[in-house]
């Protein structure tokens, strides 16, 4: 019987073990190159640690009733006239439901990191002026709100291409130029059908909707060129459906904009 | 081949055709019907799964090169639309649903038996319309999902026939639900109390109301669909004022308890075999019965988180999360159930078992992806992305096919009176356990890293993960012909079943093999205690 436990008990720290072991060294996700991306990772973690204990685990559990409980050629007659036990059934019921209620208050607290849980708005300034409602989106990063320089974009998609709008430079661009380390806020509305704006190193996707303007807010860590994926069916060429997105440093990106600068109309 | 019948006669057993001519006939023979159910949601899966395959060429190789573009998104929308409503919903409700619930509440039939030959012949014309469509202009190309504005641009014709089959088997669907919760609540046999019941009635009933709840729902926002399309209204039409979020929400809310549709019957027909073949009750037969019924509950009240990053307010998306992992709570409590029923048992290792077995690890592996997807911020970075493809694979590939093969090699004796060669099964579950996990394993790494869904060209950087994928799909594939042989060769040749091989407890295993027209000879046994085993009833048999 003491054996049994010793046995059992090993077995589960060996589980947890593996599963801890597997947690931190195995990365399965692309680079982190936006605030949200670390945050995005801290909760897969735990997610990919805690779903490798429970699977890693039912699947012990499933293989070794097979070998151990496999009906040898000389036995006749049934197991054991078990049919249930209350106490084993409450644990399986609240252990599960304590873990499932803690897992959601993390990603809850994880969201509202992530600015998930902040009004929606696009930017301070045109808020005032602008009352058109915004349906969806996420909106600022709390650890950033200090930020002064706030670069608006508006993005509208079609089939099968995005485009940017500046409206601080008065131009539109097929490519996504953005500072590192600052705050991008981005309007975006459909011009046809559906299609969704993710950019995977990012961890960010909100869909574009035709009729209903979303907001997208995220702060780029990372110089480099990632790319924008649509990812709702939008027709087609939906899989070609792609731009980029250029995080920059500061100078190289002002070198840009002042290049691609119009002077505005007044009609 | 269909007979005219004369209500006054239907019971004259010599106006029913009889042999294999009786399955191409309006039979009202529940166990008719279920074959029926069988062979041909298995006729389509055998379409769908040619279809997956083409979808598995073209992705082999980063280009869009197998087949237009076009035709790429008809053919994984019929992919979806075939697996989803002609092959799994048809087969683990119609088929087990129609032969074994009279048998479990000691029925002779049904209590509908018209309106279930109605419900059944249904299906073969839809799903060949369905099917045909690619020859008029094109099939439907939106996604099985049709969100508009998309199913409201593209080609016309294909999207209503979509819309048409849809909506009769969606009928059909509704017409079964009914007749399943008539049978189970109203013609049990004196003396069979509800708490009695096999477990697969209890998913029966849960899966029923479900469908009877919120397949309507489906049907409504399909006509709405339809005048859309074809009468320019602008119900979801943006450009005349119309809603597409609306549409979202009413599909989600028939199409995530269809989930439970695909699934419950699924947990009902393993708490079946899993007892008889491990020689042991069925473990906490009153947890199950209430998990079955929490899901239920909850699974009308999660259809949002497929919608965490359309337009769903921060509020909305967080209700939905909570939610829907509390789901994780009765399905866990089922999984934990069926291995304390293996536990202590006396294991047979046949082909039933094995598929059952690999059923639980399947669906445990994407019960925590699912988990994992219930969190709006994760759900996030990966919604439709391959991620999302592999999770929902392991949840009704891995999970209800695995049982529906499990059901099959577990039920063949009953209606053939034949056993299945065992070799051939353990074969075919190997290939099919292996093929089925190298190709949608490697799905997640894909949907993590960039890959969206229901593109036909990607990243080059994602070739060799996608290849190792079409492997699998190819073992799939592959895995079908011993399967197929094994049935051919068995009802031909194969060794006499007796009427109760597995010496099971549940009542269609206390009549001959195949059972006869009513079911039983005399009077319908009534088994008080269907998972007695190891208990003095056992022991007499």
């Amino acid at each position: 019987m003491l054996n049994k436990k010793i046995y059992l008990i090993l077995i589960i720290s060996l589980v947890f073990a593996i599963s801890f072991w597997i947690g931190f060294n195995v990365n399965l996700l692309p680079a982190e190159a936006s605030i949200n991306a670390p945050i995005y990772d801290e909760l897969f973690k735990i997610l990919f640690i805690i779903g490798l204990i429970i699977f890693i685990g039912m699947t012990i559990a499933v293989i070794y009733s097979l070998f151990k409980f496999r009906k040898r050629n000389d036995q006749i007659g049934d197991g054991i006239a078990l049919e249930g036990n209350l106490s084993l059934e409450i644990v399986w019921t609240i252990i599960p439901s304590i873990i499932v209620l803690l897992i959601g208050l993390y990603s809850y607290n994880i969201y509202d990191r992530m600015g998930g849980m902040k009004e929606l708005n696009h930017n301070h300034e045109m808020m005032s002026s602008n009352t058109e409602k915004i349906w969806a989106g996420i909106s600022q990063t709390s650890d950033n709100e200090i930020a002064i320089n706030n670069l608006s974009v508006e993005v509208s998609a079609m089939q099968f291409a995005f485009l940017f709008n500046y409206p601080n430079g008065n131009f539109i661009s097929g490519e996504l130029h953005v500072p590192v380390d600052q705050k991008v806020s981005m309007k975006m509305e459909s011009k046809d059908v559906i299609h969704a704006f993710w950019v995977p190193e990012f961890r960010i996707k909100q869909d574009i909707i035709p009729g209903q303007p979303t907001i997208l807010n995220f702060t780029p860590t990372k110089v480099g060129k990632y790319p924008i994926i649509c990812a709702e069916l939008c027709g087609p060429y939906h899989g070609g459906m792609r731009a980029s997105i250029i995080v920059e440093e500061e100078s190289d990106y002002n070198e840009w904009f002042n290049k691609n600068k119009k002077p505005e109309v007044n009609l | 081949m269909t007979i005219s019948i004369d209500p006054q006669k239907t019971n004259n057993e010599s106006l029913q055709p009889k042999g294999w001519l009786r399955y191409f006939s309006f039979s009202l023979d529940h166990k008719v019907i279920g074959i029926q159910y069988l062979v041909c949601g298995f006729l389509f899966y055998l379409i769908g799964g040619t279809l997956a395959s083409a979808i598995r060429i073209e992705l082999a190789s980063p280009m869009s090169d197998f087949m237009p573009r076009d035709v790429y998104n008809q053919v994984l929308t019929l992919h979806g639309t075939i697996m989803i409503f002609l092959w799994i919903v048809p087969v683990v409700n119609g088929a087990f649903g129609n032969y074994l619930i009279p048998f479990y509440v000691g029925a002779r039939d049904m209590a509908f038996p018209r309106l279930n030959a109605v419900a059944f012949w249904l299906i073969p014309p839809s799903g060949l319309m369905l099917v045909a469509s690619y020859f008029v202009e094109g099939a439907a190309q939106a996604g099985w999902t049709a969100y508009p504005p998309l199913s409201i641009t593209t080609p016309q014709s294909g999207q209503i026939i979509w819309i048409l089959s849809v909506l009769l088997l969606g009928g059909s669907s509704i017409f079964g639900g009914i007749n399943f919760i008539a049978t189970i609540i109203k013609l049990r046999r004196p003396g069979l109390k509800l708490m009695q019941l096999p477990m697969y009635c209890w998913a029966m009933l849960g899966t029923s109301l479900l469908v009877v709840l919120s397949t309507p729902v489906l049907a409504g926002t399909l006509i709405l669909l339809s005048f859309d399309i074809i009468a320019n209204t602008g119900f979801f039409n943006p450009v005349l004022g119309g809603n597409v979020v609306v549409y979202q929400h009413l599909f989600w809310f028939y199409s995530h308890p269809a989930v439970y549709i695909m699934v419950l019957p699924a947990f009902g027909l393993v708490s079946e075999i899993l007892p008889v073949h491990a020689r042991k009750p069925l473990f906490g037969y009153t947890t199950m019965v209430f998990s079955i019924m929490g899901i239920v509950v909850l699974g009308l009240v999660v259809w949002a988180h497929h919608m965490f990053t359309s337009g769903t307010p921060p509020w909305m998306r967080l209700f939905f999360t909570i939610a829907t992992a509390f789901i994780a709570v009765p399905t866990g409590i089922k999984f934990f159930n069926w291995v304390a029923t293996l536990w202590g048992g006396k294991i047979s290792i046949n082909s039933a078992m094995l598929f059952s077995c690999g059923f639980i690890i399947n669906f445990v592996f994407g019960g925590i992806t699912g988990v994992a997807l219930a969190q709006v911020p994760f759900d996030i970075h990966v919604h439709d992305t391959y991620f999302v493809v592999a999770h929902f694979h392991y949840i009704v590939y891995g999970g209800t096919v695995f049982i529906i093969f499990s059901s099959i090699y577990h039920w063949f004796p009953k209606v053939t009176g034949k056993m299945l060669n065992k070799k051939l099964g353990i074969l075919h579950f190997i290939i099919t356990f292996i093929g089925f996990n190298l190709c949608f394993a490697p799905q997640h790494w894909l949907g993590l890293n960039g890959m969206p869904r229901r593109v036909a060209e990607y990243d080059p950087q994602f070739q060799f993960v996608n290849q190792i994928s079409s492997l699998g799909a190819l073992l799939m594939a592959i895995s079908t012909i011993p399967f197929l042989i094994n049935v051919f060769l068995s009802v031909r040749n194969g060794k006499n079943a007796g009427d109760n091989p597995w010496n099971a407890l549940t009542p269609e295993w206390l009549t001959s093999s195949p059972p006869p027209v009513e079911n039983w000879k005399g009077e319908a046994p009534l088994v008080e205690e269907p998972y007695g085993y190891g208990k003095e009833i056992s022991e007499q048999k």
